[in-house]
């Protein structure tokens, strides 16, 4: 299960790391238009990103973050050939992982 | 000296010597604020206050202005608002996002690892007009922004 794009570049020793994710993100609250009934939460909960092997964010999340997500953040101590790794648990337990290399 | 102040200077301590059980013996913490795990407190909790208390054992925050939020005045819509949020401060352990009129408040937690730099960006659902607020901890103290959204079309759901 392809879920993730990953891409990271480097400039001037900072890292940008953008990620998408295909996730549908149900609160749990939302209720489906022909059945009316409530569509059950199912939203990822946490997302590591590792740079060599070493943890560089931990993100939580709640349903409150939008379908397909998008993050980014930026860091140093790593350089154009070096490794990211993405992966993120959901909470049903789903889970899935990406590694790309530095730009 | 306050007495407010000493539980806090000892709770610190406590942390810092790894006795976290202390704390969270003493009734001072929950056991969710101890870091490293999606809290389902935080993240159920249906108040601002409430939901920091659960992911940062504090609802107590200083403004700062030195918390850039990046976020649209109008939200065509609330299904995706694109919200960055930076800040120039020194030492930031984690970054929070909160929409403080959704049903659940608390959008989003970053802890910062090594290296990582205080900017964050994401797109969150926000179910109508409100503020997002960035809670960003710097040096074990709590700093907030806010930014006011109008929402046109909320992205909740319902």
């Amino acid at each position: 299960m392809a879920s993730i794009k990953l891409r990271a570049k480097e400039k001037d020793g900072e890292v940008t790391l953008k990620a998408l994710v295909s996730h549908p993100m149900e609160t749990g609250a939302r209720k489906d238009s022909k059945t009316g009934e409530l569509v059950p939460a199912h939203f990822i909960q946490e997302v590591i990103c590792k740079a060599k092997d070493q943890t560089v964010l931990t993100a939580y999340w709640s349903g409150g973050v939008s379908k397909n997500p998008y993050l980014s953040f930026k860091f140093t101590g790593a350089a154009k050939g070096d490794t990211v790794e993405l992966s993120w648990v959901d909470n049903k337990g789903e889970k899935d992982s990406a590694s790309a290399t530095i730009d | 000296m306050s007495a407010d102040t000493k539980r806090r200077l000892f709770l610190k301590g406590s942390l810092a010597a790894g006795t976290v059980g202390v704390a969270v013996g003493a009734g001072l913490l929950t056991p969710q604020t101890v870091l490293g795990a999606w809290s389902e407190a935080a993240f159920t909790a249906k108040e601002v206050p409430a939901a920091l208390n659960a992911l940062l054992g504090s609802d107590t925050t200083e403004h700062s202005d030195g918390i850039e939020i990046k976020a649209p005045d109008i939200a065509e819509n609330g299904a995706v608002v694109p919200v960055t949020v930076s800040t120039s401060m020194e030492g930031v352990e984690s970054i929070a996002l909160i929409a403080d009129k959704n049903p659940v408040p608390l959008v989003a937690s970053y802890d910062l690892g090594a290296g990582a730099l205080p900017f964050v960006s994401t797109r969150i659902k926000m179910g109508k007009t409100g503020d997002v607020v960035a809670v960003v901890k710097a040096g074990g103290k709590l700093y907030s922004n806010r930014k006011g959204v109008k929402v046109t079309i909320g992205g909740c759901g319902g």
